[in-house]
């Protein structure tokens, strides 16, 4: 039985019994009303973009998450550090709908419950995912990897009869451009490095225009080159973007919080929820921070 | 297939048509082959002369046509997709069973014990049609099965088994449970398809006698277009958005979903559009071989059709039409020839394809091209 079904019910009840006359109700005849409540848009006036809320994921009593909460602010870069099985990875699953936690609320601003939607759904509200592993399909042009990512109507029927336009090429043509792929864009993907790969699926997840950027690890693989510009291309995505950036590279970290002088935060995770929060070099100079992670 | 241009800096998208200037011609030829030439040869040219083609050529042609659209359908499903059927043979068979119905409608009176009702009827002392044969007369309604039947099991089977996630060799072998099951049930006679028998002794078809070299001719020509039409429609298919996300489905599914497509959708919309090509595929199959009998849902048959696939080479188009042709001729030769070795033979081409052609006869003859 819904709310409504309910509150129409007590209604009949009280023009039965008397005690309201009918077209009038409790509250005058006034709707209770929801405001700026649009189901399936985003709505970040509350400043958070994403918002976790004791967040348990227990595999056979082992658990991955432990009461994690955390809120990312609309256009924020976070970076999120932590030693091999603190959950970080885990998370993005929880986030992205890969895995359903057994407690805990999801927020994607404050009116979008990600553990309603399916992982499909969650990518088309605007959140972008790369993963550890760069996936992006082999079998098909760099090209083509872009168009099939490029926003679009994703139905089987729009897609068969799916023409790309003037404009939708030129945003094809400059993603090339932006991730340095431009003389490869007939190759097979299959075929390009380790580093390459991780541009391209980059440029996937931007062709998408996610609000929310989660980064698995982003530069594994990259040369210090590759790093750098990495690095610089976040940092410029930042402000119309939201990023999440997991990564185990504390100079990539340094060079995208520029050691703290750019005020980004750093979040310490540690056998599945947060150890500390803070600007890079708060976080070095934690107690606990040191002893589990950073001073080994 | 993909066009391999040049890298030039100033153009990013290779604009291609749905063929090739030359790959058009080849269509074009093989529309004359089926239409002008072999009605010619068949119907025209003297039964002495080297030329005529016999009824027994037009008819074991035909016969792989069909074939080939299973194979084709395969090749959408397995090679594009990922996603390998080993229970193809089902809708092949529900399809041909939905032309035998009215096709057995169709003998009237003139069976064995001239009675208006089929004699396995008959022989079972039935004095009405079960329900499945309500619209059995008309043509129309049963044409209209031939689609909705293997398209609706498809559906159902498609949305449980992908919606459950079921992948791999996991799917491959419920869809082989699947053909098996639906066997053993034709098998039963109280399911009113003639058990073990099946259908068979055609008579007519729209009234027309089935038998004579025009209708045979005919049902030739109409295959052999279909054939065509399938293989372009698929060209189609695959050389879309639509065929590029089936591909990318094969490769990386997680990336598919999480770039916001639902591969569930897609996956069912190709299962269905592949199950109703065999389904086409076998009504054209019984008035031609005059025969449909559960022996066409059994496992065997259904590998057949991934092995037509896999000797042509999956993943190209023409490539299964290939392979159908390749292995039905060299079994159509083989059980004329060595009758007891056919099936070594079969089982030697299998292994002989996977381990040194892994792209089959198409990979081969592209091989042989680069090299040269």
């Amino acid at each position: 039985m819904t709310p409504e079904l309910m509150a129409a019910g007590a209604r009949a009840k009280a023009i039965h019994d008397g005690l309201l006359l009918p077209g009038k109700t409790e509250s005058g005849g006034r709707e209770a009303s929801y405001s700026r409540v649009a189901t399936g848009e985003l709505d970040v006036t509350h400043g958070a973009i994403l918002y976790l809320d004791d967040i348990t994921v227990s595999f056979d009593g082992f658990k991955a998450l432990n009461a994690l909460s955390l809120s990312i602010s609309a256009g924020e870069m976070r970076c999120i550090i932590g030693p091999n099985g603190a959950g970080k990875t885990t998370m993005m699953d929880v986030i992205t709908g890969k895995t359903r936690p057994d407690l805990g609320k999801a927020f994607f601003g404050s009116t979008i419950d990600l553990l309603r939607l399916r992982e499909n759904e969650i990518a088309s509200i605007g959140i972008g995912r790369k993963f550890q592993k760069p996936t992006v399909f082999e079998q098909l042009s760099v090209f083509e990897n872009l168009e099939l990512a490029l926003k679009a109507d994703r139905g089987v029927r729009s897609s068969m009869f799916f023409r790309l336009n003037g404009e939708q090429l030129d945003r094809i043509g400059a993603m090339l451009t932006l991730i340095h792929l431009k003389d490869s864009a007939q190759r097979t993907a299959g075929l390009l490095s380790h580093g390459q790969k991780q541009w391209l699926e980059i440029g996937m997840l931007l062709m998408q225009d996610p609000k929310l950027l989660l980064l698995d690890e982003p530069v594994a693989g990259m040369t210090d080159e590759e790093t750098e510009r990495t690095a610089e291309l976040f940092l410029s995505l930042e402000g119309n973007h939201s990023l999440v950036v997991v990564e185990h590279d504390m100079k990539f970290i340094g060079e995208l919080t520029q050691n703290g002088k750019n005020g980004k935060k750093v979040t310490v995770l540690h056998e599945g929820s947060v150890l500390a929060e803070g600007l890079l070099s708060e976080v070095q100079a934690n107690e606990k921070v040191v002893e589990v992670y950073l001073g080994r | 297939m993909s066009a391999v241009l040049p890298t030039a800096p100033a153009t990013i998208v290779p604009r291609v048509g749905l063929l090739s200037v030359k790959s058009w011609g080849a269509v074009f030829a093989a529309i004359i082959f089926v239409a002008v030439l072999m009605p010619v040869l068949n119907l025209l040219v003297p039964a002495g002369s080297a030329l005529h083609a016999s009824d027994y050529a037009v008819q074991l042609v035909a016969k792989i046509m069909c074939y080939a659209i299973c194979a084709l359908a395969m090749d959408l499903i397995w090679g594009y997709t990922g996603i390998l059927s080993l229970g193809h043979g089902v809708f092949f068979a529900l399809g041909g069973y939905a032309m035998g119905m009215y096709l057995m409608r169709q003998i009237g009176s003139d069976g064995q014990y001239r009675l208006p009702m089929p004699d396995f009827m008959v022989f079972l002392n039935w004095k009405e049609f079960p329900w499945t044969w309500g619209v059995s007369d008309s043509f129309i309604a049963q044409m209209l099965l031939v689609v909705l039947v293997p398209g609706l099991l498809a559906f159902v089977f498609g949305y449980f088994a992908f919606r459950s996630r079921i992948k791999g060799v996991y799917f491959s072998i419920i869809t082989q449970a699947m053909t098996y099951a639906a066997m053993l049930l034709f098998f039963r006679n109280e399911t009113g398809f003639g058990g073990n028998n099946g259908f068979t002794d055609f008579k007519r078809i729209l009234d027309v006698p089935i038998a004579t070299p025009s209708m045979r001719m005919l049902l030739f020509v109409i295959t052999g277009l279909t054939l065509i039409g399938f293989f372009l429609f698929a060209r189609w298919l695959v050389s879309s958005k639509f065929g590029r996300v089936l591909q990318a489905i094969r490769d990386a599914e997680t990336r598919v979903m999480f770039t916001g497509y639902d591969p569930l959708r897609y996956k069912l919309a190709i299962w269905v559009i592949s199950a109703v090509m065999c389904g086409i595929a076998g009504a054209l199959y019984v008035p031609q071989v005059g025969i449909i009998n559960p022996g066409e849902m059994s496992p065997a048959a259904s590998i057949e059709i991934a092995i037509w696939a896999a000797v042509g080479g999956r993943g190209t188009l023409i490539g299964p039409i290939i392979g159908a042709f390749f292995v039905n001729g060299a079994k159509s030769w083989f059980t004329q020839a060595f009758p007891e070795f056919w099936l070594y033979f079969l089982g030697a081409l299998f292994i002989a394809v996977t381990i040194f052609l892994p792209q089959g006869i198409i990979g081969l003859v592209r091989r042989k091209k680069d090299a040269t």
